[in-house]
């Protein structure tokens, strides 16, 4: 067996302690994933191996699960989250501008990682805060009818707390 | 929380609420669901807890944090009971006031309440609220001063007294003659009948059952069932109990989008204390009945709202949806007969039982009773969760409770039904708010989505919006959907683009026809209802995108283009400055000028220029094909 150092001895461990806690029948599945991605932030192969068999499933099929929900990440996780909602409210409210103009600042495109800063841009299908879009959520906090202008407040703030972890999950 | 047994039930009952009928201290409630929170609400309430603490009131009034008041635009807002005192937009340096003036002395304080154009003087009370009226608020009412964390608060309200009465007094077919009588229908969307539903599902012989809660709210726009689950999830959990007694069912299921942190986090704690109060698990206040119910969080996928692929997704699969029949309630949760409804369905048991089939029936149309919850929102001036009676016209909804558009603009087309839905125009106002009347236009009912759109939008752009989203969301499993989906956003895009032909029309029509009736689930089934509806009631629009390279709402991005109107400008140069494309030049007249070979429409320009002024101005189709023609490329 290989042996595994650093970063991915850790996501195994925490993949043996969770499977302590939540025994392997298929309907706990998507729960130890949400799990795993709540620790890691994402999947190293490893753990994914790891759950197959654990499951008594095939990597591929964990794999597919993975794929499919966007609750799941496969790469190495962002400190920084930023959500920026495409709800039908949000859009009539211009939160495809709202978009460009985060792209233009941070110079990444919609669903892009700046693994220097680790600043990930995300949009999110619909917060389900229609009444007060558009909105943006930076690491959990929610910004509500954001303009244009606001959008370079957010991103000076971002740099402000380089240091601090993003906590919610949205 | 010892466990609880009938008489206890009826010992809290008695106990009274209080605050409602104007006896005990005033209750100043504090909305803060998730759009109260994103708006402050959680340090308004901490004022209002430090302040009740300084001055040693905590005998005198009662504060409380509640889930959603509705007008969710307001938050966070502030009701004071029982006057029902109504303040909007509260502010933390504001809550020693309202908690001396009107929490301990009854006083309304007019300058901290609602005003606007329609209500010069201000208005004092919730009822009197233009938004407030032409309403039905059966279920939101029930919110407006419970706490959502609290059992106890739940029980006073009368809680679970359904439950008591149908463990109590009614045989399982009993409770289900009942709900068939109400007539009520799936607040999901698809308008089945709910009682009709859990009586097929009585009747397979298999065993277990189960029973589903679809909090699986995906579409965007929509947000009632967030409302509801994290206002009053107690309501929910009572439903689902009634409706396991009801149908034989033993465990329940409370899938719920990941997308909802709050909702998740309240409804898990209201489930513990339903465990932990008797109110869960073996023989419930002491009868023969047991039930289990446990949470499932989603995992970000809107397929998972359509219910075999909940079922999949519940089950530890992808959510992908199979062919139905077998329907769930024959074979659903691992082959077993399984009643899936959605959260307002759930919320609205509990009120049946306790007022009657007969009650409930007597509001709304023949075929269509009761009230739901919509959220209204977009382009109008107030915007929230509101509930009216079935049968209540658009205009009621838009014109009246919504206020009419927001910007004096006017209000061209609603989108109801989400991306399953379609874009009903002005015209059609008149038309009743039911499951047979919206789909006889090309909408559907849905979940609840009402989003207002006035002649800012261009229903081009969100026609390929939705389908945008469709595509995404498709499972991929069959064909029509998957490529039917990606055909209709490639041609979308070129007409939005202005790359479009006339041609391109018909092909619309006919792959959405396609996917119609080819289509394996309602997702593929229903995606193409935004564009076909858009293109029945706003032809001209895509043909002016195809023909004249014009995008009327000057929101398609390739075909405007920004000008500065010299006539408006001051000559600040604050647009100048902002340009990060260096697309802005002092022209001879000493004002600025967009070049436009150099502009890549961000907007910028736009939103900084000083609202006095507002000189930066869209343009598109023939003004637009003349400046392009100069030679300088200078607007």
């Amino acid at each position: 067996m290989k042996n595994y150092q650093g970063d991915d001895l850790r996501a195994l461990k925490v993949a043996e302690s969770l499977q302590k806690s939540i025994p392997p029948q298929r309907k706990n599945l998507i729960f130890f994933l949400h799990e795993i991605q709540k620790e890691l932030g994402y999947f190293p192969e490893e753990v994914v191996l790891q759950a197959a068999h654990y499951f008594s499933v095939s990597p591929a099929e964990i794999f597919g699960i993975l794929t499919f929900y966007s609750a799941f990440k496969l790469n190495q996780s962002c400190i920084h989250h930023i959500k920026v909602c495409q709800g039908t409210a949000c859009h009539v409210r211009g939160s495809e501008a709202i978009m460009k103009e985060f792209s233009r600042l941070l110079g990444l495109k919609p669903g892009g990682i700046d693994s220097q800063k680790g600043v990930c841009l995300e949009t999110v299908n619909c917060l389900g805060c229609c009444a007060i879009g558009p909105v943006v959520v930076v690491d959990g906090k929610y910004y509500a009818r954001v303009n244009l202008k606001e959008v370079e407040k957010i991103v000076a703030g971002l740099s402000a707390r380089e240091n601090s972890h993003g906590t919610a999950e949205v | 929380m010892e466990p609880l047994k009938f008489n206890l039930l009826k010992d809290l009952k008695t106990a009274g609420q209080g605050s409602q009928n104007g006896s005990g201290p005033r209750v100043i409630s504090l909305s803060a669901a998730s759009c109260g929170q994103a708006s402050g609400a959680l340090e308004v309430a901490s004022a209002f807890e430090s302040a009740i603490k300084e001055l040693g009131l905590e005998d005198k009034v009662k504060f409380k944090l509640t889930g959603c008041h509705g007008f969710c635009q307001l938050e966070p807002d502030i009701i004071i009971f029982p006057e029902k005192y109504f303040y909007p937009l509260v502010k933390v340096e504001n809550a020693k006031r309202i908690l001396l003036e009107s929490g301990l002395n009854g006083r309304f304080i007019p300058e901290l309440g609602f005003k606007d154009e329609g209500t010069p003087n201000g208005v004092s009370r919730l009822e009197e609220l233009p938004f407030y009226q032409n309403q039905l608020r059966w279920l939101i009412d029930q919110q407006l001063d419970l706490d959502p964390l609290s059992l106890e608060d739940y029980l006073k309200h009368g809680g679970f007294q359904a439950l008591e009465a149908v463990l109590s007094e009614l045989t399982p077919p009993e409770v289900i003659g009942e709900i068939v009588a109400s007539g009520l229908r799936g607040r999901g969307g698809a308008g089945f009948s709910t009682g009709l539903k859990w009586k097929l599902a009585r009747e397979v012989a298999a065993q277990p059952k189960y029973l589903v809660c679809n909090g699986d709210e995906g579409d965007p726009g929509a947000y009632m069932d967030r409302g509801i689950l994290e206002s009053n999830p107690y309501s929910v959990l009572e439903g689902m109990l009634i409706g396991g007694y009801a149908v034989g069912a033993t465990r329940g299921f409370i899938y719920v989008r990941q997308e909802y942190p709050l909702a998740i986090e309240r409804l898990d704690k209201a489930i513990s204390s339903l465990f932990q109060a008797g109110l869960l698990g073996e023989k419930i206040l002491g009868s023969d009945f047991s039930f289990e119910l446990e949470l499932v969080r989603g995992a970000g996928a809107f397929v998972s709202g359509e219910e075999t692929a909940l079922i999949a997704s519940v089950e530890g699969r992808r959510a992908n949806p199979r062919q139905r029949p077998p329907f769930p309630v024959v074979s659903g949760l691992w082959g077993k007969p399984t009643v899936i409804n959605n959260v307002e369905t759930w919320a609205n048991i509990p009120l049946i039982v306790k007022k009657g089939a007969a009650w409930f029936s007597k509001t709304g149309t023949d075929k269509s009773k009761g009230t739901k919850i919509f959220s209204l929102v977009g382009q109008v001036k107030y915007s929230g969760l509101i509930e009216v009676p079935l049968g209540i016209s658009l205009n009621e909804i838009i014109n009246k409770i919504g206020g009419g558009a927001k910007s004096g603009k006017k209000i061209k087309a609603v989108q109801i039904g989400g991306p399953s839905g379609g874009c009903l125009p002005a015209e059609l106002f008149n038309l009743r708010v039911d499951y047979e009347s919206l789909p006889a236009a090309g909408a559907i009912m849905g979940s609840g989505g009402l989003i207002a759109l006035d002649e800012d939008t261009c229903l081009v752009n969100l026609a390929l919006y939705f389908l945008k989203f469709a595509c995404d969301e498709s499972c991929g499993q069959c064909v029509p959907c998957r490529i039917g989906t990606q055909q209709m956003v490639s041609i979308l895009e070129k007409i939005t683009k202005g790359q479009g032909e006339l041609a391109d029309l018909d092909l619309l029509e006919k792959i959405g026809s396609t996917m119609q009736q080819a289509s394996l689930c309602g997702l593929g089934r229903t995606a193409p209802n935004p564009v076909l509806t858009a293109l029945r009631y706003f032809h001209h629009e895509f043909e002016e995108h195809i023909v004249e390279k014009k995008c009327r709402a000057l929101v398609c991005s390739d075909l405007i283009s920004y000008v500065i109107d010299e006539g408006k400008c001051s000559g600040c140069l604050l647009c100048l400055n902002s340009c990060p494309y260096g697309a802005i030049e002092i022209a001879s007249s000493g004002l600025p000028q967009i070049k436009l070979s150099s502009c890549e429409g961000c907007g910028l320009c736009s939103s900084v220029c000083p609202e006095e002024f507002q000189a930066v101005k869209k343009i598109s189709g023939k003004d637009r094909q003349q400046i392009q023609l100069r030679p300088d490329g200078m607007s």
